[in-house]
């Protein structure tokens, strides 16, 4: 029976279904689903044999396909692997769509005058499919010229384990001279050699090989050796616990690694509140909304990109950064002279009017892009993850981390070197003097919400790339980030670091231990009575009055 | 004096307001048009899932009204808001039953915001077709269950994966609430009955909204790094999925390494998310929007036509609701009027076509019969199906793998009409 | 005493005003056909004992607020723990009559395999031990919570921002299914209370006049405090903590028993609030629904009492009215009410009602409402 597009018969509505039969109907269906194949056992040489709708005919015809040594084998397969594969379904004959779009006759190569891709059928992957065109990809492309090639081609044989790649393994491992590749192919060799049968002492050494990879690969490929002779089951077994012993250690490291990342994400958020909470006090509830803006106008940034040039896209993000900081300030600005204004000195009313304000903000997101999450993508040099001694870090959070920090001393070197900054600081000391001396307060203000809000902004584009852009973005991240700034100490942005960074390395070190929901209560709870000791956060401010 | 009169205006307006604000409505004479209730979130959380389910029902109604209606009126769609907010749910349902009048109500997608309502249209005796795939564990008289039960779904999943993918270890993944809890309890037991040792099977839950996933990633490749052939079966809920997927796609989790099969994604989710780096993980659905029939490009060229918008996608629960607004239509003219009772009734063994190109029927336990379908996630944001039940499934609403309702069945047909009858004692009530 | 309940006439005028409409509205439908123009529908029953538990929680609320200066964004935290409690008593009363008909073990129980009742669960099947936990529980928390805060000195936004956090943390757990809570879907499906039966309209009428005895009896007990020597202290230490201090009293003491009887209506409106909407779930400890309640009390005027009723029932009219008609607008409704009700209104419906009743040229300090945003 076909899987790929089995149709269905409808039955008869039965209306008494006895429980057993209702149980079993499922597995019954299921293992007749599977017990059909073993049929058309390629006639007619490799390539025909890949007509198929069967998954499993499919991949055995790759295998054969990779094994025969047919000049077309590797086109064949990549064009298979990226769709471009077709059959006709009157006679089985294959074609295969080059990249400039003319269709190829598989067999031969050449290009096949009057076949259209319409009235061929493509062929469907499924995974076991996809591991056998990694597996025949590897075998084929061994002998690359592109060194990067030769290196996946090695790794994609570490990991089907293929004996029949050796002889090609050992032919280059006579030439390579990339130590990195010989490194990746004298694994593949090993992890083959297990896979193969041949004598004891050869595996011994491939145990060996494959242990001083000492990563979670090596790990899997090792435990998971069957039939193997007691000698080498031994081997593996030591190397297996010796790999455990090393992760052990990685783990420590990987955690505390994940904590500086969550807690970098943390200061993104809370970085922003630092600036308007901190050295204004006004208690921003829709802070979370000004990070939702930042986010959106990354959505819209990159729609803008994809619709008219989508050559820049990896740019998307240079201009998104900027744009998100100008709207997000700009909307602090006119929340700042139209509400927060009127508020001032009364800090428990603007929670409440800027709480209104983060509802308005978020219903008029839903009601312009829609409640649904928007896709923002990552750049390509933001996607996929390198490993430092066995510990996977991602690229799109290592940047959340740099960009963190450049965000935080950028916003110190504003506060700290600029003629803005020391106005803001003197307001923040003493209104009145500030006034007396000639510094517009009320410009200042305005000023130093924006900053506030477009710093918010800026976090935005940072969780754009990790999160949901949903109207619910900021909502999620509010409560975080006034834990954050009350821990640190409110007007203290190194304070804020440090809170950051503490809360976000507790969190990931107790997400092993008590799963994330525990350890998120026991880090609130913790913060609840931290507060009750040191009312002021970790580094207050030192001043003389007696509250407030 | 004067300052007691207005504040009495003040004071009393606003609490009378209350007793005046839903007066009965007028009985609506037979001849008027047959409204019916749409009880889905337009605000709050949950408004991401359920509008579109909204948008669907008022589309099939416009359609149905081109139709002529049925029993020869018009039918009237009355859509309220519940707000995401559970006690907001019985309230408007009490006001869809009580004070407009509805026939039936097509809504909700939480367990929680259903749990909330049964006892009022259990109370008030209506009916309400329930579209999502849930944990089972329930059959009311006035509730008819359109969405998939686990046997319909997760069940499947796990058996395509051991016998497709050679899948030995598994790691459940899920968010703490009850549809996770409870489906992976029955998987739970289910690989072990099938011999998956203990120590094969990994469960975590997460809070909602989750997005820090590095951990938990790390640990499932630590998981998979036992030289078994692992999978995750993913019963993680909405927001969660985006950022879940996307560690998934940069620390390199390929689906060719440990493919991940989900029972929450649909295409809805998925349009989210750059899918290119996901291709190959798994979905269990009954519905995918890629099904090639005829009747599905139909629904979905009408769909694009009532939104307005050739992009918007469709999925699982859409054709739940589809299902289930053609069942009532069958049995409301089986039974020659709009009586709950009769309805009811009339629904049990209706059977209409769903767009998969079969057929599914509304069984005695009100649950449906349907297809089960695995996809794998394509480069484009749609499932290309892998793997489809030859017929279709029975929805099973006590699960034959959970201790306490092994023993248990459903028949709402007389004379038994129970939906909690344990074969063992022979008693209605469950014990 | 008698004086200081009568001293107000707001509160009289909207005192009376509860009553009476609870009153009418339950002869209305008990009494009167279905047809009748006088007759009352079980919705607006529910309905109206909802506003009024509402209420209840509000005037807690206005308490600590109005009068004590302590802005708790976390009284959501002893409103629902009521709930919980009552909720706990109903699901025992289910007794064999749930799905698994298993006669100790709520159903939630039985299907993620409980083997037997959690220490906590025992005593909720006595209905008086169920209602000494409904008082006692919120009661407690509060008094633990504010001796720790208050001795500390942690005033003003911090505690705002701490109670938040408070009620955050409350429903990260009580949304775990570990917890034995019963996790997202709360506890449902509830049967009888006292032995009579939650769907009749009688009992829900019964339920409705208790929602309104408590109601003013909250009022009676606030009103008492508030005219009493020990509100004038109250209201000092709100408007100058320090001061108080320095003239001997014990700040934390005063704002400690105000924090305590307010929780405790919170949790007795929990109570009511329950077996009328028919399910208790974590989402009553979300951040949001707190800070709602505030904006009730803000609406209504703080530091006034009667405020705090007429804004609880006149928002969450305008929230029913809304997202039944127009649901894409209600948070913007909502929204804007909060940023207009701060700027343009800040002494709320009834505070500037109130501040009519001045003379030209009195003092504002000596209206309640207009310092107490000031921490």
């Amino acid at each position: 029976m076909e899987q790929g597009a089995a149709r269905l018969v409808p039955p008869p509505p039965i209306m008494v279904v006895s429980r057993v039969l209702r149980g079993f109907a499922v597995v019954l269906l299921l293992a007749l689903a599977l017990a059909g194949p073993a049929r058309a056992q390629g006639e007619g040489g490799p390539i025909p044999a890949l007509a198929t709708t069967n998954f499993d005919e499919l991949s055995r015809a790759i295998e054969r396909l990779a094994l025969s040594g047919h000049p077309q084998a590797l086109p064949i397969v990549e064009a298979l692997r990226d769709g471009r594969l077709m059959f006709r379904q009157e006679d089985r004959a294959v074609f295969w769509r080059d990249p400039a779009g003319a269709m190829r006759d598989a067999a031969t190569g050449e290009v096949a005058a009057g076949v259209a891709a319409g009235g061929l059928r493509p062929l469907r992957l499924n995974n076991r499919v996809r591991r056998a065109i990694d597996a025949a990809v590897g075998a084929l492309s061994l002998s690359n010229a592109d060194p990067r090639v030769r290196l996946a081609a090695a790794e994609r044989v570490f990991r089907s384990r293929d004996p029949e790649a050796i002889p090609a393994l050992d032919s280059q491992l006579a030439r390579e001279t990339d130590a990195r590749i010989r490194r990746a192919m004298e694994a593949a060799r090993a992890a083959a050699i297990l896979a193969s049968d041949r004598a004891e002492p050869e595996k011994v050494a491939a145990v060996s090989v494959i242990a001083a990879r000492g990563d979670l690969d090596a790990r899997g490929l090792l435990a998971g050796l069957t039939g193997a002779s007691p000698v080498v089951a031994d081997a593996a077994a030591a190397a297996v616990a010796a790999i455990d012993r090393r992760q052990a250690m990685v783990r420590i490291v990987q955690d505390v690694y994940y904590g500086i990342s969550l807690g970098s994400v943390l200061l993104l958020a809370a970085i922003g509140l630092a600036v308007t909470f901190g050295t204004m006090g006004v208690i921003n509830m829709a802070h979370g909304e000004m990070v939702m803006l930042g986010a959106y106008t990354t959505f819209v940034v990159q729609e803008a990109i994809r619709n008219h040039a989508p050559h820049l896209f990896d740019w998307s993000l240079a201009f998104a950064v900027p744009l998100a900081f100008l709207v997000s300030a700009l909307a602090g600005a006119i929340v700042e002279r139209t509400i927060i204004r009127f508020l001032y000195g009364r800090p428990l009313e603007t929670l409440l009017a800027t709480f209104g304000l983060s509802l308005v903000l978020q219903q008029a997101v839903r009601t312009i892009f829609g409640p649904n999450n928007r896709e923002v993508g990552n750049p390509s040099w933001m996607s996929g993850a390198f490993e430092i001694a066995d510990i996977t870090i991602t690229w799109n959070r290592l940047w959340i981390i740099v960009f963190a920090a450049v965000v935080l001393f950028g916003l110190m070197l504003v506060l700290r070197r600029t003629a803005f900054g020391l106005a803001m600081r003197a307001v923040t000391q003493n209104r009145r003097m500030a006034a007396s001396m000639g510094i517009r307060t009320p410009w200042v203000d305005c000023a130093t919400f924006a900053l506030g809000s477009g710093v918010a902004g800026l976090a935005g584009v940072a969780l754009s790339q990790i999160d949901n852009v949903s109207p619910n973005l900021g909502q999620s991240y509010i409560i975080d980030s006034f834990m954050v700034v009350v821990f640190g100490g409110v007007g203290n942005l190194w304070g804020t670091l440090v809170a950051a960074m503490t809360l976000g390395v507790v969190n990931k070190l107790l997400e092993p231990v008590a799963g994330a929901v525990l350890g998120k209560i026991v880090v609130l709870v913790l913060l609840v009575l931290f507060i009750q000791r040191k009312p002021r956060g970790l580094f207050p401010l030192k001043g003389r009055a007696v509250e407030n | 004096m004067n300052l007691s009169r207005r504040s009495l205006l003040v004071g009393g307006a606003a609490l009378a307001a209350a007793g005046t604000l839903a007066s009965p409505a007028i009985l609506r004479a037979q001849t008027g048009p047959i409204r019916i209730g749409v009880l889905h979130s337009l605000s709050g959380t949950m408004a991401i899932s359920e509008t579109t389910l909204k948008d669907v029902m008022l589309m099939l109604v416009e359609e149905q009204n081109k139709k002529g209606g049925v029993l020869g009126r018009r039918i009237e769609p009355v859509v309220v808001d519940p707000a995401s907010n559970w006690p907001l749910f019985a309230e408007r349902a009490r006001e869809l039953i009580s004070v407009q009048r509805v026939s039936a109500v097509f809504g909700c997608w939480t367990s929680v915001s259903r749990k909330s309502v049964l006892p009022v249209f259990e109370e008030l005796n209506n009916i309400l077709f329930y579209p999502v795939q849930y944990e089972g564990e329930e059959s009311s008289k006035n509730i008819f269950y359109t969405g998939a039960a686990p046997n319909q779904q997760a069940i499947p999943a796990v058996d395509y994966l051991a016998a497709e993918e050679k899948v030995q270890r598994w790691a459940l993944l899920g968010t703490d609430y009850v549809y996770p809890r409870t489906t992976n309890r029955i998987l739970d037991a289910y690989l072990k009955q099938k011999g998956v040792a203990a120590d094969d099977i990994m469960v975590n839950y997460t809070p909602f909204g989750h997005s820090d996933w590095q951990s938990i990633v790390a640990q499932v490749k630590r998981f998979g790094s036992a030289g078994k052939k692992t999978a995750v079966v993913s019963t993680i809920n909405g927001d969660a999925n985006v950022p879940f997927y996307k560690e998934l796609a940069n620390q390199g989790i390929k689906a060719t390494d440990i493919p991940v099969v989900a029972f929450s994604v649909g295409e809805e989710e998925l349009a989210g998310i750059d899918t290119a780096p996901l291709v190959g993980h798994l979905a269990a659905w009954n519905y995918f929007m890629s099904v090639d029939t005829p009747i599905n490009k139909e629904f979905i060229k009408t769909w694009h036509a009532f939104i307005k918008n050739t992009r918007r996608p469709t999925n699982d629960p859409m054709e739940a609701h589809v299902i289930g607004f053609n069942m009532w239509l069958e049995a409301v003219k089986k039974a020659g009027t709009t009586e709950a009772d009769p309805v009811i009734d009339a629904l049990i063994g209706v059977a209409v076509p769903n767009l998969t190109g079969g057929i599914s029927t509304m069984m005695p336990n009100h649950h449906i019969t349907k297809p089960v379908l695995i996809g794998e996630v394509q480069a484009d944001g749609q499932f290309n199906t892998v793997w489809q039940t030859p017929g279709t499934v029975v929805g099973d609403e006590w699960s034959d793998y959970l201790e306490g309702s092994k023993d248990l069945i459903a028949d709402w047909r007389a004379p038994m009409r129970c939906g909690n009858f344990n074969v063992r004692t022979g008693r209605c009530g469950g014990g | 005493m008698i004086r200081a309940l009568l001293g107000d006439r707001l509160v009289l005028v909207v005192g009376f005003a509860v009553a009476a409409v609870a009153l009418a509205i339950g002869i209305g439908n008990l009494i009167f056909p279905t047809d009748s123009a006088l007759h009352a529908p079980t919705y607006t029953v529910s309905l109206t004992g909802k506003y009024l538990c509402y209420a209840l929680l509000a005037l807690g609320l206005d308490l600590v607020w109005g009068y004590a200066g302590i802005l708790s964004l976390g009284h959501g935290v002893f409103f629902g723990l009521g709930g919980y409690a009552m909720g706990m008593y109903l699901m025992r009363q289910i007794g064999t009559r749930g799905t698994y008909g298993h006669p100790v073990l709520p159903d939630f129980m039985v299907f993620l395999n409980w083997k037997e009742l959690p220490w906590y669960w025992y005593g909720f099947d006595n209905f008086g031990f169920a209602m000494l936990m409904v008082m006692l529980v919120p009661g407690v928390l509060a008094f633990v919570f504010g001796w720790l805060t208050f001795r500390a000195r942690v005033t003003g936004v911090y505690l705002s921002i701490i109670t938040q956090a408070l009620t955050f943390a409350m429903m990260l757990a009580f949304f775990r299914n570990d917890m034995g809570f019963g996790g997202n879907n709360g506890l449902t499906d509830f049967r009888d209370l006292l032995g009579f039966s939650l769907r009749s309209d009688g009992m829900r009428v019964a339920l409705l006049w208790a929602s309104a005895v408590a109601l003013l009896l909250g009022l009676a007990v606030c009103r008492f405090m508030v005219a009493s020597r020990f509100g004038k202290v109250l209201t000092a230490v709100r408007d100058a903590e320090s001061r108080v201090r320095f003239l001997g009293y014990r700040p934390e003491a005063y704002k400690l028993v105000a924090l305590v009887v307010s929780a405790v209506m919170a949790g007795i409106a929990g109570a009511l609030y329950v077996p009328q909407v028919g399910i208790i779930n974590p989402s009553e400890f979300a951040p949001a629904n707190s800070i709602e309640a505030v904006i009730w009390v803000a609406v209504g005027g703080r530091g006034t009492l009667a405020g705090a009723i007429v804004g609880a029932v006149a928002v969450n009219l305008l929230k029913t009215v809304f997202t039944a008609n127009l649901p894409e607008l209600w948070l913007f409704a909502l929204g804007g009410l909060f940023i207009l009700v701060t700027l343009l209104i800040p002494r709320g419906i009834i505070g500037s009602l109130g501040a009519l009743r001045l003379r030209p040229g009195a003092k504002l300090g000596d209206d309640p409402a207009a310092d107490a945003g000031r921490a």
